[in-house]
């Protein structure tokens, strides 16, 4: 073959380097090595070069980017393990069984670093659900496929988001989180160390499945992906369960050094990864390895992507310990290798050596970097043209209210989270429908607040401002909830990193993000970037999605978005501003998807959380809400649902009517309080200059919304709440 | 007075019910691993909710060949109490110890949700501090839930009250609302709800406490 | 020696996954489908058996683990 680097998936440059690194050509098997793990998905070699944008190091942060999850110190010994990941193009194919593996691997991601699996949450993004029905297929098969591996390994799922737009038409997004508590002292690294310890196999057997899952990440889809159906592989919570059982007993006995989940590129990513972050060398034997089919040559075994598989570093004669552990939860481990100090990943098949490199050069840190092109996209400018008066204003905001909160973007996802065990483990405190989930931390008092966000069309009509208002929407969820923001797990999903207006959006978003953590000191402690996310036709809009964790001293002392009791009185905090730029309602109503996106103000946001932060810890509001999409006239329907409790508010301004309730201005929130601690909570306010206006009072069964003077919303609670709930079923059918 | 939760591979819920027990009421507990063979000074014994052996086959299809079984099975004829939660439930119907069988929710989905339970009888160590007739909210989380016997299994278990616990607003299809229900000995007990998830203020309410504390106060013998 | 197993619902017992499945094939177009029931196919590979020790195995199999005879109908066939 002329060109053999084609085929995996290299260029002729990144050929001639790995002559470089060996001093000869490369055989089949180390080629394919090469193929896989200088894929984008595995080298990040488009992206990496933007990270130093990143904050990434921190007092409470104990393990950022680099290993299998990031670690952030919680207090009292223990620390928050956690990481999102995308497993887009597997669902677009396989729905079900490509969302299931994607919660299955990032998993077996957090406990590998020695932490118990505690929570998960996902951010899914579909094409039009009104138009189509492959749509519909999709979100059956994604949430059947989350819901089917989460509950049965029996971790809840907690929070999470949905969102529909024309742009993922043939390119849906699944972006898996998880969350996991450890000790300090029990973190465990994917370091191969040691000299001689024993690089030991426990899990599932190796079948043929998913070969070249990693380079089918790195391309778009074609027709010809269709065919690729192989690279989707078949999840086993069950197997999983036991798996982790049997990983986090072995962890306490000693005997293992580091451990490493095998994912994309399987055993060859696995040892690379663990030999490079060790000693350096790693030698293993491709016969020893358990597999499913027959025939199997050191190509796919090394290749392979079968689930549930991770690999063990073992301290020298502690084997048998190990295996006794192992069978005892049903499971076989083997020693497949051992560790050496040589800087080479070896490959035997049996005494024939048949694979040999240098262990670093596979790794990110050996694998190319490039600085690719940007351009401003023609789009970009254009598109911030918007005349506000020239939209026709409502005649009947009741109808455009209802039309906003029976949207598909808007409704309740209830029809969603239902399916999700989000009770098991007894430590959800507050359950999905509210701005975050809140657990508590077991034998404290603490608790954490979690939560995934992305207005991804603000990330396309402002790539940096919508990036950064992506990470302060997910800090606001939080600290409405009572909760401090941590740091964050970045999911950046975009198109084309060849195409220099894509990759014009890719370095925006990151910079966007990276000034926004540095702003709100959240930082970055572990990611994932998901490229090629387009088809012939079109490229998703920028969505890099924010996975955020906030910490609560006193669980007691945490806070949701629903009204509580008649009389309490209702705050709004912040501006309101004639900015309908990027707006639900601009899209919903007008369906336009253009304008500036809303201003946002780091120094007035900071004041407002942390004036939040302080007024729950006092016990002072009954509840918190931001406003998000929709504005505030759908934040405050948000506030009467759970409890069915109707609102009275007034409104006083000189701005049009639905720039007043629908504008999404940032650093705004709806809170309520008992008429008792207003007075308390006023002298607060001015004393941390916080702007704000009395609304009205939480009171009857109507939401109602009093502009100038005039009743321009009375919607009985009872049935708005009904139809919002029943919005999603209906879009189902 | 010693309660034992059973871990079978894939049991989930042990872990709630061990704290439900520990925590919250106060009383001893130990997890028993499913290969072990006896329940010597066990006076409760909880087969927990979870996905045992993956519910591969059917639901507690394969749990109920664990060797744990035959003691359960001998412990039961003495009498003494055992509650199956959830797969729990599935197990105990798969082993025999309880009649009729649980088979997949009508709609076809797992549902995760609080919901109304109607008390049917306060007959039995396990209901005594309810009212009957009383309403309580007590969580679910199954994709097979749907209880099913055949007629003249339904007729038997009205006859002598053992239907322990019916759904207000069917979420699943059973057969006669049915939620709960004990053998006819009155010593074991199966519900598909989780009460050991309402047992705590902090989780959202604490309806599901009283189950636990009126087989705490039958083994004190004050009932 | 190989068997295969066919375990399916008794009549009595509702399947909504047939007819979640029956609905979809109408839609699909095949208006004339009346009934659809959901089962399942066990393929067993026996070993070294004979036909007669096989038939007896598959009784004690379906009867004590394949099938819940409370609510599940077996057939099965020796190959």
């Amino acid at each position: 073959m002329n060109k053999p680097y084609e085929a995996v998936g290299l260029t002729e440059k990144e050929y001639k380097k790995i002559i470089e690194y060996l001093n000869r050509e490369p055989n089949e098997l180390e080629l394919n090595m090469y193929g896989v793990m200088w894929s984008e998905h595995c080298s990040y070699k488009h992206s990496r070069a933007l990270f130093r944008h990143f904050p990434t190091s921190g007092e409470k942060v104990l393990q950022g980017p680099g290993e299998n999850a990031g670690i952030i110190d919680i207090g009292d010994n223990l620390a928050i393990a956690m990481k999102i990941e995308s497993h887009n193009h597997p669902s677009a194919i396989e729905p079900y069984q490509g969302a299931a593996t994607g919660v299955g691997g990032i998993i077996r991601d957090i406990f590998a670093m020695g932490a118990r699996p505690i929570a998960l949450l996902n951010s899914l993004r579909f094409g039009d659900i009104e138009k189509s029905e492959r749509v519909k297929y999709l979100v059956d098969g994604v949430v059947a496929g989350i819901a089917g591996y989460g509950n049965c390994i029996g971790i809840p799922t907690v929070a999470g988001e949905v969102y529909f737009s024309d742009s993922y038409n043939g390119n849906p997004l699944v972006n898996a989180m998880c969350v996991g508590i450890i000790e300090h002292d029990k973190i465990h690294r994917g370091n191969a160390s040691g000299v001689g310890n024993s690089v030991m196999y426990v899990g599932a057997a190796t079948g043929r499945d998913g070969m070249g899952g990693a380079s089918f990440a790195s391309v778009e889809l074609t027709e010809e992906s269709e065919e690729k159906k192989s690279a989707v592989q078949v999840g086993d919570p069950f197997m999983e369960k036991l798996l982790l059982e049997a990983c986090l007993e072995l962890l306490e006995t000693g005997a293992i050094v580091g451990l490493q989940d095998l994912g994309a590129a399987g055993l060859t990513s696995a040892c690379c990864e663990t030999a490079t972050r060790g000693e350096g060398g790693m030698e293993i034997d491709v016969l020893k390895v358990p597999r499913r089919e027959k025939g199997m040559t050191p190509l796919e075994v090394m290749l392979s992507e079968s689930q549930e598989r991770m690999l063990l570093i073992v301290e020298k004669g502690r084997e048998y310990e190990v295996r006794k552990i192992v069978e005892k939860w049903g499971l076989h481990a083997v020693t497949i290798g051992k560790v050496t100090d040589n800087g080479r990943l070896i490959v035997r098949e049996g005494d024939k050596i048949v694979a040999d490199v240098p262990a670093y050069s596979l790794d990110s840190s050996g694998a190319p970097k490039y600085y690719k092109d940007y351009e401003e996209p023609e789009y970009y400018r254009e598109l911030k043209h918007l005349n506000p008066d020239a939209l026709e204003e409502p005649k009947d905001y009741n109808d455009t209210l209802m039309k906003l909160l029976t949207s598909p973007n808007l409704c309740s996802r209830e029809w969603v989270y239902r399916q999700y065990d989000h009770m098991v483990r007894t430590c959800t405190v507050v359950k999905p429908g509210s701005d975050a989930a809140v657990m508590r931390i077991r034998g404290t008092k603490k608790g954490i607040a979690l939560t995934t966000d992305c207005n991804s069309r603000y990330c396309y009509l402002d790539p940096r401002a919508g990036s950064a208002i992506a990470v302060v929407e997910a800090a606001r969820n939080l600290v409405c909830s009572g909760a401090k923001p941590l740091a964050i797990t970045d999911g950046l999903n975009f198109g084309s990193p060849e195409k220099p207006d894509r990759f014009w959006q890719f370095r925006e978003a990151v910079i966007g993000i990276g000034e926004a953590c540095r702003e709100l000191d959240t930082p970055v402690i572990s990611g994932n970037v998901s490229f090629y996310n387009e088809t012939e036709t079109q490229a998703i809009y920028p969505t890099p999605i924010i996975g955020m964790v906030g910490l609560i001293e006193d669980i007691d002392r945490h806070c949701t978005m629903h009204f509580k009791d008649e009389g309490d009185v209702v705050v709004l905090l912040g501006e309101t501003r004639n900015e309908l730029g990027g707006s639900e309602y601009l899209a919903r109503i007008h369906g336009l998807e253009r304008g500036t996106v809303p201003r946002l103000n780091f120094g007035l946001e900071k004041r407002m959380q942390a004036f939040i932060l302080t007024a729950i810890e006092k016990g002072l509001l009954k509840s918190a809400h931001d406003v998000s999409e929709g504005g505030l006239a759908v934040a405050l329907a948000e506030c009467c649902m759970e409890k069915e409790l109707g609102v009275e508010v007034s409104l006083q301004s000189e701005m049009r009517a639905d720039a007043l309730l629908f504008s999404e201005s940032q650093s705004r929130f709806v809170i309520s309080c008992s008429p008792e601690v207003l007075e308390e909570l006023q002298k607060l306010m001015e004393k941390q200059e916080i702007p704000y206006g009395i609304l009205g009072k939480v009171k009857g069964k109507e939401l109602k919304i009093n502009v100038n003077g005039k009743n321009i919303v009375a919607l009985n609670v009872k049935e708005m709440k009904e139809a919002w709930r029943g919005a999603f079923e209906c879009y189902m059918k | 007075m010693k309660f034992g939760v059973i871990v079978f591979p894939g049991s989930n819920c042990d872990l709630d019910c061990f704290h439900a027990i520990r925590d919250v009421t106060g009383h001893e507990v130990e997890y028993i691993w499913h290969d072990d063979e006896e329940l010597d000074g066990f006076d409760c014994i909880i087969l927990p909710g979870g996905f045992s052996y993956g519910d591969y086959l059917r639901c507690g299809a394969v749990a109920r060949f664990s060797r744990i079984m035959d003691a359960v099975k001998k412990h039961a004829a003495a009498g003494k109490l055992v509650i199956g939660i959830c797969n729990g439930f599935q197990i105990l119907t798969e082993a025999g110890l309880l009649p009729g069988a649980l088979v997949r929710n009508k709609n076809l989905k797992f549902i995760c949700e609080t919901v109304p339970l109607k008390v049917e009888n306060n007959d039995t160590p396990f209901t005594r501090l309810y009212q009957k007739g009383e309403i309580i909210n007590i969580p679910i989380a199954h994709g097979e839930g749907n209880y099913v016997a055949d007629e003249e299994t339904l007729k038997k278990l009205k006859e002598n009250g053992q239907i322990l616990f019916t759904y207000v607003d069917n979420p699943n299809g059973s057969m006669e609302n049915i939620a709960g229900i004990c053998n006819e000995g009155r010593n074991v007990l199966g519900m598909m709800p989780h009460p050991e998830r309402a047992c705590e203020e902090l989780l959202g309410n604490t309806d599901g406490r009283r189950i636990f504390e009126s087989i705490i106060l039958a083994l004190e013998g004050k009932l | 020696m190989k068997a295969r197993v066919y375990v399916t619902l008794k009549k009595s017992i509702a399947d909504p996954q047939g007819n979640a499945i029956k609905n979809a094939l109408v839609k699909l177009g095949y208006s004339n489908v009346e009934d659809v029931r959901i089962g399942k196919l066990i393929e067993l590979e026996l070993g070294d058996i004979s036909e007669d020790v096989a038939k007896a195995q598959m009784v004690k199999m379906c009867e004590g683990l394949l099938a819940n005879t409370v609510i599940e109908e077996y057939k099965f066939e020796i190959v």
